[in-house]
């Protein structure tokens, strides 16, 4: 059995879905496709299934807020890290999604691996994945309001107590008693 | 007391019609009718490994499908770095797995250096394989102990945690802290190793092949342990992949994946060492990979101790990321400028996402940075092994008794810190 | 146990009995097996044969709350899991004590965030502070021993009037 040789994964997916790909970054030795989203689960079982790219791993699904620089196409940033671990080397597929609802078709389909951290990236960032078959939140209670991770979300921090503001601060500190 | 009995009652049951609504898809149509149980393994649980709760749907004994709840200990560390500049966010990640404190140090580094374009130099790369294979030891120590004592080998636990004070020691040497020491920096390592530390890991070396003998006399052919394990909890190797399982639970089904080895970091490449894979993906084998990836660590610790050179850099020299040493300060202008910048600002990184992993005792540990091009990161992202592995424990436990449940959670050596950050 | 005489109160019997009660209560108090994240890792150090905490008759972690009297919240503290924690501290039964061990159960540690709890006593009355980031074991036998001496000045009238013990005894809590 031989196995095929390596592609270049930009020029397969572009010959492929040339409609898909909105921009190919590379940076440190990484290789980024910014696709568009609704193209986004076809390039996903492409990559994974073409033989000379065989990314069949799902290394991580992470998401990025972009406020308040918005110096991107869009106001979050979902990307889905691939490994292939025929031709050891890694992939990073990105797309950029609106602020007012963003949302994106889930990936569990293709890798069933990626139910839970598309659910974290719900729970955290408010990203809707359409499709995914169980969206209650993850890591946060299930009555909490907000999505976390998100910047315009505050840190919720207590005041550091130095000696001249302690008594005030224990004003409001719930204290059990019994 | 004369209440309204039947108001309470029917209240009790909307709620309780409620609660199983909100489950409808994910438990089977028998728990609908009450044919099978619902059962809550509560967060609160000697046998789970950290507060993890499962809610199990039993049909007698035998469980036909469990929902891990995690979230239980998510302490929004990665919000917390933030709000912090690059070198002190090392602090915070020391305590995400806290049994391989320097493995999440480690990660964080190289995605830092990965981000900044920073290279450490030789000699710190080897003493960070040191450490990075001490820590695995330490993992699998403990893991050992308490996967053990959830089987009920108690002596095991005892044992293992009587190698490990000797670990800690060691790393008290290093770092000053027995765990969380935040010893592998941006650059390099904090400080370098200090004359009574390779006296303490030479001896460690020489008696701890013998130790593990111990564990393997106890618990390798006994019968018990071998009931127990064999045939239990086994994922196909397909399926291991699809689910995103990495680590020793994936080498125990039969696919030979390192990093150490495939996609090698931190000079992993100039070291001899095998990487044990297993046969059936059962318990056993996910146990039996990590009793022999103990003994492979310490072949990579006698390999590294001889290669150590004496005397050299354990720190970048490169003085725009990495702070100059006290005893500079007072000869150099320069060195006093940088020190200043970089403890009260950091140093900055560009707007740019990186993705660097490791292997961690527990699988494959991915840090994402997406950097501002100032101080302070815009987004850090962690896949944690043990995240992806409890999302897969249906499938592992599908058609198991719940004795066998115990016995799965503890071989897939989850950590509850790990998976919920 | 001398024979001392108080007079007015109940008088001598009294006196002895607090002693015996309270050299039985610390003989061996047994903890509720809980541990929530790092610091647990240096409770079950604890517990190994190094510093050996089987010495104080507390080898024996009972993990159902009626049976346990002491609660060493070891580890951070999370806004989903205090609702849990409050619920196994009601389970257990009078006498029971708790040990905050560690800064992130004393005051939130390194986490000052929206989702951990800045102190379990936000939560649940303490009555000895543990310092640490993991605190070392001699640390928290150092707390546990100070838990001991806090308990040998109790009186079993404190325990059976369920409004004065509750009040007193927060705020006589030991930063050990």
């Amino acid at each position: 059995m031989s196995v095929a040789a390596a592609l270049d994964p930009v020029e397969a997916v572009k010959k492929a879905f040339p409609q898909a790909v909105e921009d190919v970054v590379e940076y440190a030795g990484e290789v980024t496709l910014v696709l568009n989203p609704d193209y986004l689960p076809a390039v996903a079982r492409f990559v994974r299934d073409t033989a000379g790219l065989v990314y069949n791993f799902l290394s991580d699904i992470s998401a990025v807020d972009y406020y308040p620089d918005y110096n991107r196409p869009g106001r979050f940033g979902v990307s889905y890290h691939l490994l292939s671990m025929l031709h050891k080397r890694r992939l990073r597929l990105k797309v950029y999604l609106p602020e007012d609802e963003p949302s994106v078709e889930t990936v569990t389909t293709v890798w069933p691996g990626a139910n839970w951290p598309e659910r974290e990236v719900m729970d955290m960032m408010g990203v809707d994945f359409k499709g995914h078959p169980d969206k209650r939140r993850i890591l946060m209670p299930d009555d909490w309001n907000g999505h976390p991770h998100r910047r315009d979300y505050p840190l919720g921090y207590e005041t550091p107590m130095f000696s001249f503001n302690v008594e005030e601060i224990m004003k409001h500190k719930p204290k059990a008693k019994e | 007391m004369a209440v309204d009995a039947s108001y309470e009652k029917e209240s009790e049951m909307q709620e309780w019609q409620g609660a199983l609504d909100e489950l409808k898809g994910l438990v089977s149509e028998r728990a609908m009718t009450g044919e099978t149980m619902l059962l809550n393994m509560g967060p609160h649980h000697p046998s789970t490994h950290g507060v993890l709760r499962l809610l199990l749907e039993l049909d007698g004994e035998e469980v036909v499908t469990c929902i891990p709840d995690v979230g239980f200990l998510h302490t929004g560390i990665e919000k917390n770095i933030e709000s912090k500049t690059y070198e002190k966010a090392v602090t915070l990640t020391d305590r995400m797995d806290y049994l391989a404190p320097m493995s999440n140090n480690m990660a964080y580094c190289l995605a830092v250096e990965k981000l900044v374009g920073l290279e450490v130099p030789k000699r710190a790369q080897i003493m960070r394989v040191i450490c990075m294979e001490m820590t695995r030891l330490n993992s699998h120590l403990v893991w050992l102990g308490t996967h053990a004592i959830d089987m009920g080998a108690m002596s095991v636990f005892l044992y293992a945690f009587r190698e490990r004070e000797m670990l800690l020691k060691m790393f008290e040497t290093l770092s000053g802290q027995r765990l969380m020491g935040s010893y592998i920096r941006p650059g390099g390592l904090w400080r370098d190793f200090p004359p009574e530390f390779m006296p303490q890991l030479e001896h460690f070396l020489d008696i701890f092949p013998g130790r593990v003998d111990d564990y393997e006399k106890l618990l390798t052919n006994n019968p018990l342990w071998i009931d127990r394990t064999q045939g239990i909890g086994v994922i196909e190797p397909e399926k291991a992949l699809a689910w995103g399982i990495t680590g020793p639970s994936l080498r125990g089904s039969g696919v030979a994946w390192d990093i150490r080895k495939s996609m090698p970091y931190s000079s992993y490449d100039e070291f001899e060492f095998n990487v044990p894979v297993g046969e059936h993906g059962d318990v056993y084998d996910r146990f039996y990979v990590r009793i022999l990836e103990m003994r492979e660590s310490v072949k990579i610790l006698k390999q590294a101790v001889k290669k150590l050179p004496a005397k050299g850099p354990f720190r970048s020299e490169n003085r725009k990321f990495v702070p100059p040493p006290r005893a500079e300060l007072g000869q150099s202008m320069e060195a006093v400028i940088h020190h200043f910048k970089l403890w009260t600002e950091g140093f900055a990184a560009p707007d740019q996402e990186v993705f660097s992993a490791i292997e961690s005792p527990r699988g494959e540990i991915g840090v994402y940075i997406h950097g501002t091009g100032g101080n302070k990161p815009r987004r850090v992202h962690f896949k944690t092994p043990s995240f992806i592995h409890i999302g897969a424990l249906p499938i592992m436990t599908h058609g198991h008794m719940i004795a066998d449940l115990v016995a799965i959670v503890g071989s897939v050596d989850v950590v509850l810190g790990d998976c919920d950050r | 146990m001398g024979v001392s005489s108080k007079l007015g109160n109940l008088g001598v019997v009294t006196t002895t009995l607090d002693a015996a009660v309270n050299w039985g209560r610390t003989g061996a108090m047994w903890p509720l097996l809980f541990g929530l994240a790092c610091c647990a890792i240096e409770y079950m150090g604890t517990q190994g044969s190094n510093y050996d905490l089987s010495r104080f008759g507390m080898e024996l972690n009972r993990a159902s709350p009626r049976q346990a009297d002491l609660l060493i919240v070891s580890g951070r503290l999370t806004r989903k899991m205090a609702p849990v924690v409050r619920q196994l501290y009601d389970q257990m039964s009078a006498p029971k004590w708790v040990i905050a061990m560690g800064d992130c159960a004393s005051c939130g540690g390194v986490y000052n965030n929206y989702a951990v709890v800045q102190g379990c006593d936000e939560i649940i009355p303490v009555d000895v502070y543990v310092a640490g980031c993991p605190p070392r074991p001699e640390q928290l036998l150092h707390g546990i021993l100070t838990l001991h001496e806090k308990i040998k000045g109790e009186s079993i009238r404190k325990w059976g009037d369920d409004e004065k013990w509750a009040a007193d005894r927060s705020e006589n809590a030991i930063r050990a």
